[in-house]
């Protein structure tokens, strides 16, 4: 089989037992990416010089865990010396001076970066659309969006020129790409990952997750990157399962809630007959399964539509044009600078989101909007609390319908924001959920969300695991 | 709820963005849209609900001491313009 077919620990098995070099995988994957590139666009930076880096580990012995392997990182998470654009004009040229915490964790497990992938503006909308340099294609069908903001991560590990990729999520960023391009991605409970590095949006609701096609790499790069880190003080020092063996229990017993409230949204037939069919099969596999009740999830999109707006105009405030990024070329005074600086750099869904948290968090409207939104989320929060007082997990679909075409959404922005309307929840919450493929339907992959108590990823990955001895999803091969 | 060219434009400058015309028109459209959205939150009583905080943990305390920094080359090194081991801005002071 190809290089480029396998997986995380599968090529760091081969390593191990020199069947193979670090170089020769390095190249393999550059030679893909070269072939994929012209059809999908999922990375904005290739790093050509990861073959020498890989050339230094072939005659070593490995280890880390991970010596020699390759992997692709969103452009919106810190490698040191390499550009981290965001995707935006404002930080077209920036060069990161220091690793972020995840990437140093990485080069300790002896990791190769492969390049950084293609995202949404800052990491804000949910197809690729909103990428200041170009669209990334989904694999499965170049008419369609890969799904977003990790958009760029979801389609390179699907079209095989990454074997995985990290990406964040602050709404949904790494589960609805999964769904899309038809891999596994993990959104960790917030605090399991250390956020220094990566590119503030939301801070309430951002972290770093990974995205892979086998349970056992996501397993593998969640006990790489997990753990407290001083530089986040929002990391939780909290024992780290080693879910590689977690994954392996056997799912008999577990009970697993299916919120009715998910069911009164707008499904495509498509993606409710294939979550239909999932649960039928986790039901065959030992779980019982159960009707729950989150009675305020409907609430979910306008109070995140208030509290990650409102936290983004905060954390955007840093360009400035003053210590980096861009800067306007012409202007009349400081307060011009500013204006024009970051009138010219940033992009359309930036600016509106900007925007629309100036105005949240203004005089006279601060009650009526984010303190209402704080509110609400209590409730939301609430509503899990006592749902996991009944069930081990809560399933649902990942997304509402199946990737749409390039186009379709951006016209209204309240359309684009009611495609995140299963995962927003989950980040308002700081819970853990992951997006597995449970299905294929007009060529089109369909993904189910697993969501988990604080900290509880293990039981997700063990789902996810039975789930692929069930369904190989991941023998499945985009078109390319 | 309408949300007028001048609130927008009032907005803009509080969030340092020059925007043009026709991008205030739209915005204008779109801001009432989503503010119309997001307004079903009011219909939710939260009288005796507290904003939510993350639970898990508490702002963790530590030792005042030296800690790493980041280098001063480092720190400039994507500086738009420099000088002698400064940020360089407009001139802010009238001489």
């Amino acid at each position: 089989m190809e290089l480029t077919e396998k997986g995380l620990k599968e090529l760091s098995d081969l390593i191990k037992r020199k069947e193979v070099k670090p170089s020769e995988v390095a190249e393999a994957f550059l030679k893909r990416i070269e072939e994929t590139e012209k059809e999908i666009n999922a990375y904005i930076t290739v790093i050509e010089k990861s073959v020498e880096e890989a050339r230094k580990k072939d005659e070593k012995e490995g280890e880390g865990p991970l010596h020699g392997v390759p992997l692709a990182i969103k452009d919106n998470i810190n490698i040191e010396g390499i550009k981290t654009t965001c995707a935006s004009k404002i930080l077209e040229n920036f060069i990161a001076p220091f690793d972020a915490t995840v990437i140093e964790k990485l080069k300790r497990a002896g990791a190769i970066f492969l390049g950084k992938t293609n995202l949404d503006e800052f990491a804000m909308g949910s197809s690729t659309e909103y990428s200041a340099f170009f669209p990334t294609r989904n694999p499965w069908d170049r008419e369609r969006v890969p799904g977003g903001s990790s958009g760029g991560s979801a389609a390179s590990v699907s079209a095989r020129s990454a074997p995985a990729a990290l990406g964040s999520d602050t709404g949904g960023s790494i589960r609805q790409p999964s769904a899309f391009c038809g891999v596994i991605g993990l959104k960790p409970t917030y605090g399991r990952v250390s956020r220094y590095g990566l590119v503030a949006f939301a801070s309430s609701l951002d972290q770093i997750g990974p995205i892979a096609r086998k349970t056992e790499d996501i397993a593998l790069l969640m006990e790489i990157i997990s753990g407290k880190d001083p530089k986040d003080s929002t990391s939780v020092d909290i024992k780290v399962d080693r879910f590689t063996e977690e994954m392996k229990k056997d799912i008999k017993g577990l009970k697993i809630g299916i919120p009715k409230e998910f069911f009164e949204f707008e499904i495509q037939k498509e993606i409710k007959d294939t979550f239909d069919e999932f649960i039928k099969k986790l039901e065959s596999a030992g779980c019982y399964i159960e009707e729950i009740s989150l009675p305020n999830i409907k609430y979910s999109i306008p109070t995140y539509y208030i509290i990650a707006p409102s936290e983004a105009s905060s954390n955007l405030a840093r360009y400035d044009g003053v210590r980096y990024g861009y800067r306007a070329k012409t202007f009349e005074n400081l307060m011009d600078m500013y204006n024009k600086t970051r009138g010219e750099g940033f992009g359309q869904e930036v600016k509106r989101r900007i925007m629309l948290g100036t105005f949240a968090l203004s005089t006279g409207y601060y009650d009526a909007y984010y303190l209402k939104a704080m509110k609400v989320r209590t409730l939301i929060y609430k509503d899990f609390q006592s749902a996991f007082e009944r069930v081990d997990v809560i399933a649902g679909p990942t997304t509402p319908t199946l990737p749409f075409k390039f186009g379709e959404r951006t016209k209204n922005p309240i359309e684009m924001y009611l495609s995140d309307i299963f995962t927003v929840s989950v980040n308002l919450a700081g819970l853990p959920g992951i997006s597995v493929p449970i299905g294929w339907k007009n060529n089109l992959p369909v993904g189910g969300q697993l969501i988990g108590k604080p900290f509880d990823e293990s039981t997700l990955l063990r789902i996810s695991y039975t789930w692929e001895q069930i369904f190989k999803h991941y023998e499945n091969k985009p078109p390319l | 709820m309408s949300i007028d060219i001048e609130t927008v434009r009032k907005v803009a400058n509080l969030a340092r963005l020059d925007l043009k015309e026709e991008e205030l028109e739209i915005l204008s459209s779109q801001m009432a849209d989503i503010v119309d959205f997001v307004n079903q939150l009011a219909e939710l009583d939260t009288e005796n609900v507290e904003p939510y905080i993350h639970t898990v943990s508490e702002t963790p305390m530590r030792e005042d001491k030296k800690g790493e920094t980041l280098e001063r080359e480092k720190a400039l090194m994507n500086a738009p313009e420099r000088e002698k081991g400064f940020f360089v801005v407009p001139r802010i002071v009238e001489i």
